[in-house]
């Protein structure tokens, strides 16, 4: 049995079952409450640099905004094409939120802290092979969308998770080269020894091709502007969600901005020294979790900040972007990182 | 020699560089910093938008607005004769009047006759202020009241009394050259 969790989990240390359970259902818990925050922060910091307020009626400067939003979307009519295939297309926006909030599970907010008697990690668990992890369920979130596409029962909606599926797909496999990198320079896959690795330096300045890689893959993987032609709300209404309305269309808005949280987490953990400070600053270890939420809020903003500027990219210029940029930039950032890790194993 | 030959004025035209290949790669990198300073520097900028319910556009004085009629400040009789020439000059015929004689008794107006009934259908008012000029006795002129949304068509046929009251929240207005 020990073996097993072993193999499962490099866990050096005991952590009793109900501070599993507490874990999960806090990182659940945060998890869903930072949405509603990065949601108001999106409309507000939009409309400024749209020179506009955004929304400021509800509440104080409009900061309940989500919630009446919830409110409005949970007490609408529930309807379905009468095409539609009933189970898949209530599975449908299920698998694409479970899968969201799998991915947070495995990220770090912090090292190993002394409470309830024992240590216990601030992540949800330490998988030996944290990024195969992530890169399953994201590819697990994708069957979401097309489920719903399919289920939707609508040659629109089909159209709309085909052309998701195609962008999913070609810049999953940027996504993951680009993390090739890091990876072996870390020469691990668990995602608190790549933070541990990053002691000295963040891996954004060893790796900053695979950086920004990372980051636009991000970008389309999330199905955020510029490349948000999965949805091109403006144009393509929706996309695969055309048939969906009220919660279901909220889980399918919940799990993509998820999706942006993950992809900030990740890049925060991967690249920015996940709850490390630069210049040695050695802050206690409560701190750690607040580091990186801090992090995670710069990369939203940055998420934001592009949705304001960019306009979106065309079909084939996307596709175009994603195999003939990201993924030579990718392979030959992979394949100078592994010579240059030759060499300095062979000198040293 | 071609027919059409500009001669020594041509300009060069500066091209940017076509895109694809490390030119066009690095226009498309240096534009998209550009628009990202652009949106951030918009990020300080104050909002331009007018919070309009609570916050109005101020109208210029010759603002023409809902119709307003007028009495003698000093003896407080309707200025309107019920002549009915803002009704004659009425494009879209919104304006009925009534004529009625004054009597020692009952005194509306300073002149003969009164408009026992006047009527602006302000759903087909072009807002044109035809009638205020037909007026002989500026007994009505353009206000500058603009918030005139109603449930029902039948609520916007203003009636005399209507036209006459103040109206309940005034317009701000600007100067002519603000």
């Amino acid at each position: 049995m020990n073996d097993l969790l072993a193999m499962l989990a490099d866990v050096t240390y005991y952590e009793s079952w109900w501070v599993q359970i507490l874990k999960a259902l806090i990182i659940f818990a945060v998890a869903l409450q930072i949405l509603p925050a990065v949601i108001i922060m999106e409309r507000k910091l939009m409309g400024r640099m749209q020179m506009r307020y955004g929304p400021n009626r509800v509440g104080p400067f409009g900061a309940l905004q989500p919630l009446a939003e919830i409110v409005k979307f949970a007490v609408k009519q529930d309807s379905r094409p009468r095409t539609a295939i009933e189970t898949l297309y209530i599975l449908a926006p299920a698998v694409s939120i479970i899968t969201a909030i799998s991915a947070f599970a495995i990220v770090p907010f912090g090292d190993t802290v002394d409470i309830f008697g024992g240590q216990v990690g601030l992540y949800g668990i330490d998988v030996s092979i944290g990024v195969l992890y992530v890169f399953a369920f994201g590819a697990i979130a994708f069957y979401g969308l097309m489920l719903g596409g399919w289920a939707s029962g609508s040659k629109y909606s089909f159209l709309g998770a085909m052309r998701s599926a195609a962008q999913l797909i070609s810049y999953e496999v940027s996504q993951g080269l680009a993390l090739v990198g890091v990876l072996m320079t870390a020469g691990t896959l668990s995602l608190t020894e790549i933070v541990d690795h990053q002691v000295g330096m963040w891996f954004i300045v060893p790796q900053f091709v695979g950086f920004i890689v990372f980051l636009v893959a991000g970008f389309a993987e999330t199905n955020r502007a510029p490349f948000d032609l999965p949805e091109a709300d403006a144009e393509l209404v929706q996309g695969y969600m055309t048939e969906y309305g009220g919660t279901k269309m909220v889980a399918f808005l919940f799990a993509e901005y998820l999706n942006m949280l993950t992809v900030s987490l990740l890049a925060v953990t991967f690249f920015l020294g996940g709850w490390h400070l630069p210049f040695g600053i050695d802050p206690p270890t409560w701190v750690d979790p607040i580091v990186v939420l801090g992090k995670l809020y710069f990369f939203v903003f940055f998420f934001i900040w592009v949705r304001a500027t960019l306009p979106r990219l065309r079909y084939d210029q996307l596709m175009s972007l994603g195999w003939k940029v990201l993924l030579p930039l990718a392979t030959v950032n992979a394949l100078a990182t592994a010579i240059i890790v030759v060499v300095v194993d062979n000198n040293s | 020699m071609s027919p059409y030959d500009p001669g020594p004025d041509v300009v060069e035209v500066i091209r940017a560089p076509e895109p694809g290949g490390a030119g066009g790669a690095y226009r498309a990198f240096g534009e998209t910093l550009r628009g990202l300073k652009t949106t951030f520097a918009k990020l300080r900028e104050k909002p331009s938008t007018i919070q309009y319910p609570e916050e109005k556009v101020p109208v210029y004085p010759r603002f023409r607005g809902r119709h307003r009629l007028h009495r003698f400040e000093d003896t407080g009789l309707e200025k309107c004769v019920g002549c009915s020439l803002c009704a004659a000059a009425c494009p879209a015929d919104c304006i009925r009047v009534v004529a009625a004689e004054n009597t020692p008794d009952n005194r509306v107006s300073a002149g003969e006759r009164y408009a026992a009934v006047y009527e602006i259908n302000l759903a087909r008012c072009i807002f044109c202020g035809y009638c205020e000029v037909a007026c002989p006795f500026d007994a009505i002129t353009m206000g500058h009241d603009y918030e005139m949304s109603d449930y029902n068509r039948s609520d916007l046929i203003f009636t005399k009394e209507m036209l006459l009251a103040e109206p309940l929240d005034r317009t701000p207005l600007r100067a002519e050259g603000e």
